[in-house]
């Protein structure tokens, strides 16, 4: 029994830990943009690298995805949609972009 | 032979608590993580084509003109409280607390779920006043396509939420009803991840390069 309300006060704290580094995140992130304006790239850079951190937090302390031994590939699934993805996304802005250099439309 | 392993599914293990259930969940909750995955690709797309559509403005309203920070600032906070609180619901459910506690925090959770919803609408419908409706440019277009996307998800996550609560009255609490628990909250999760990628993207990004 006392082990068990032990485990129980070790898997909350994990969660408590989880909602404040991300609270922290999100914080950093609005105050980023209140503070030193978000028109500049700079910023918005340290905002996109808060995000990914956030993101990471997230998987890490509620979804319970790290690199521990787990009987399915839950990991290798995350990482194969995220190469999925950039393959989407950036290839899109690739080649959207390209066309419309090549078309001298505005900035793209 | 090697030791069984100590997590075998995404999302919080119930573990040796409840054998049963967390038997039955194990193989429908890795199916249910698959399905999230082609899920995520789904909101990837209309993510890419937000960003390529970015500058697609014809001389409507912008995202300086649509967006209100504040707002966001607090559908963020009380996304992230849900996201909390469908964990201590979870972990209720687990450490075997007495079942007025899980009901308790799903319920918050659907409070939570609710106001966020409310927020959203709101934001749209100032949006449509200042003239900021999908049809008026490609740029609002892809807008509307991915954010509203993202708030039918929260939407379906309510409603499971109260069928959930029906099963619970009716059924009790049997391993099937615990092992649909489970996915709702790895779902609920996973809509707090999306939206940090809205944050990111469409706001700060629209406010950056749009």
């Amino acid at each position: 029994m006392d082990r068990h309300s032990e485990l129980h006060r070790r898997e909350r704290r994990r969660y408590v830990i989880g909602y404040g580094g991300s609270l922290l995140l999100t914080l950093a992130m609005f105050g980023a943009a209140h503070w030193f304006g978000i028109e500049t790239r700079g910023v918005y850079l340290t905002i996109g690298l808060l995000g990914l951190a956030q993101l990471i937090v997230q998987l890490v302390y509620f979804l319970h995805i790290d690199r521990r031994r787990s009987s399915r590939e839950d990991l290798d699934l995350v990482l194969f949609s995220t190469l999925v993805l950039l393959i989407i996304i950036g290839g899109t802005v690739w080649i959207l972009g390209n066309l419309a250099m090549r078309m001298h439309m505005p900035v793209m | 032979m090697k030791p069984a392993p100590t997590h075998s599914y995404p999302g919080l293990n119930l573990g040796r608590g409840r054998p049963g259930a967390h038997k039955a969940t194990e193989v429908v909750t890795f199916g249910f993580w698959v399905f999230l995955m082609s899920d995520l690709v789904y909101f990837g797309l209309m993510f890419g084509v937000y960003i390529t559509m970015i500058d697609a403005q014809a001389g409507g309203p912008g995202p300086h003109e649509l967006f209100d920070l504040y707002s966001i600032f607090a559908q963020t906070l009380i996304l992230l409280t849900s996201s909390l609180t469908v964990g201590l619901a979870m972990l209720a459910l687990k450490y075997d607390l007495p079942r007025g506690r899980i009901v308790l925090w799903f319920a918050v959770t659907l409070l939570l779920g609710l106001s966020f919803l409310f927020l959203e609408i709101r934001d749209f419908m100032s949006m449509a006043d200042k003239g900021g409706i999908p049809q008026r440019s490609g740029f609002l277009s892809a807008l509307y396509g991915l954010v509203p996307l993202h708030g039918l998800h929260v939407a379906a996550g309510c409603v499971w939420l109260v069928v959930l609560g029906i099963q619970l009255r009716v059924m009790g609490m049997t391993d099937l009803v615990v092992s649909r628990m489970v996915r709702l909250a790895l779902f609920w999760h996973f809509l707090d991840l999306i939206w940090i990628g809205i944050i990111t993207i469409v706001y700060f990004g629209g406010l950056t390069y749009g």
